[in-house]
């Protein structure tokens, strides 16, 4: 789909905070110069079209007791479908990126408890037979996620 | 900590927020709650660091921002907290993180997410980087996403 300004706009306000009001589009529609209905009307079609891939509430699963850590895998090309169907079947597995790299299978683990990071990266190991490199954050420089539309 | 209410709400809102006129009015009244009730548990989970923000998460490819590149630095152990601030708060990287190494294999202790229209703008983009880091930078490399295996929120176990 076509982007035209005010689509942009949207998008660029909507990485921002969503206030907790009972009409929070309504809000935010007055800030944008549109109306509520326009407004709801443009983040479903831009949704439906899968240029925003979820709307909602970002969860920090450290905040909640839980953890959230980046792994990486060797996979063999050859087997690279394989060990993917086996290293996706994991709900813990929250996010996965083929890259280029010898080490060429990134994921993210996001787990309840700290100590299920290590499950999980075992468990993954034992089905796969690869080893999975675990790098958890030590420090993060966190500004934000927005990417200008 | 949360609680099992806490519990009932993320697990409500893990797919999204819905986009009608008053949608906490709505996911309250789904799980039988009132809405007064689910913004003030809403606000005290936003303050205690569990929810970060309620925000749209966008297509970074149906934006035309089709290249990415996860650019891993070695850089000096006393200089990174300072270095990292500075590469963090570059407005075209969106992820900037200080994680630990695993030698012999793999040197880098400061990853950078840098997104561009191509990969002539990401390698622009990573020489400024380098161009911060000067000779506090060791070795360096970048990594770029060829396709997305899998991408969902964070989704809690069912309990029970």
């Amino acid at each position: 789909m076509t982007l035209d300004e005010t689509d942009r706009a949207i998008l660029n306000r909507m990485q921002d905070d969503l206030p907790l009001t009972t009409h929070p589009y309504a809000a935010i529609a007055t800030e944008l110069g549109i109306s509520e209905n326009e407004l709801l009307s443009r983040l479903t079609r831009m949704k439906d079209e899968r240029v925003i891939t979820r709307f909602g509430p970002f969860f920090d699963a450290a905040a909640m007791g839980g953890a959230f850590c980046l792994c990486a895998m060797a996979v063999p090309p050859e087997n690279f479908e394989t060990v993917l169907t086996k290293v996706n079947a994991h709900p813990e597995v929250a996010h996965n990126y083929e890259r280029t790299h010898r080490l060429n299978m990134w994921f993210v683990l996001a787990t309840e408890t700290p100590e299920g990071i290590e499950a999980t990266a075992e468990a993954i190991e034992r089905e796969t037979g690869i080893e999975v490199l675990c790098f958890p954050k030590l420090q993060e420089f966190f500004i934000g996620f927005r990417v200008a539309a | 900590m949360i609680d099992a209410k806490d519990r009932e709400i993320i697990e409500a809102l893990q797919g999204g927020l819905p986009l009608v006129p008053a949608p906490y009015a709505q996911v309250a009244s789904d799980m039988g709650m009132d809405e007064d009730e689910l913004l003030l548990r809403l606000a005290d989970l936003k303050s205690s660091g569990v929810i970060r923000r309620i925000a749209a998460a966008p297509n970074h490819y149906k934006l035309g921002m089709t290249s990415n590149g996860m650019t891993v630095w070695d850089v000096k152990d006393d200089r990174v907290t300072e270095l990292g601030t500075r590469i963090g708060a570059l407005p075209f990287v969106t992820h900037c993180y200080e994680r630990p190494r695993a030698l012999p294999d793999w040197p880098y202790n400061l990853f950078a997410m840098v997104h561009g229209t191509d990969r002539d703008e990401v390698e622009e983009k990573r020489a400024e980087i380098t161009a911060i880091l000067g000779d506090a930078c060791r070795a360096k490399d970048i990594l770029y996403s060829t396709r997305i295996l899998k991408k969902t929120g964070l989704r809690l176990k069912t309990k029970g």
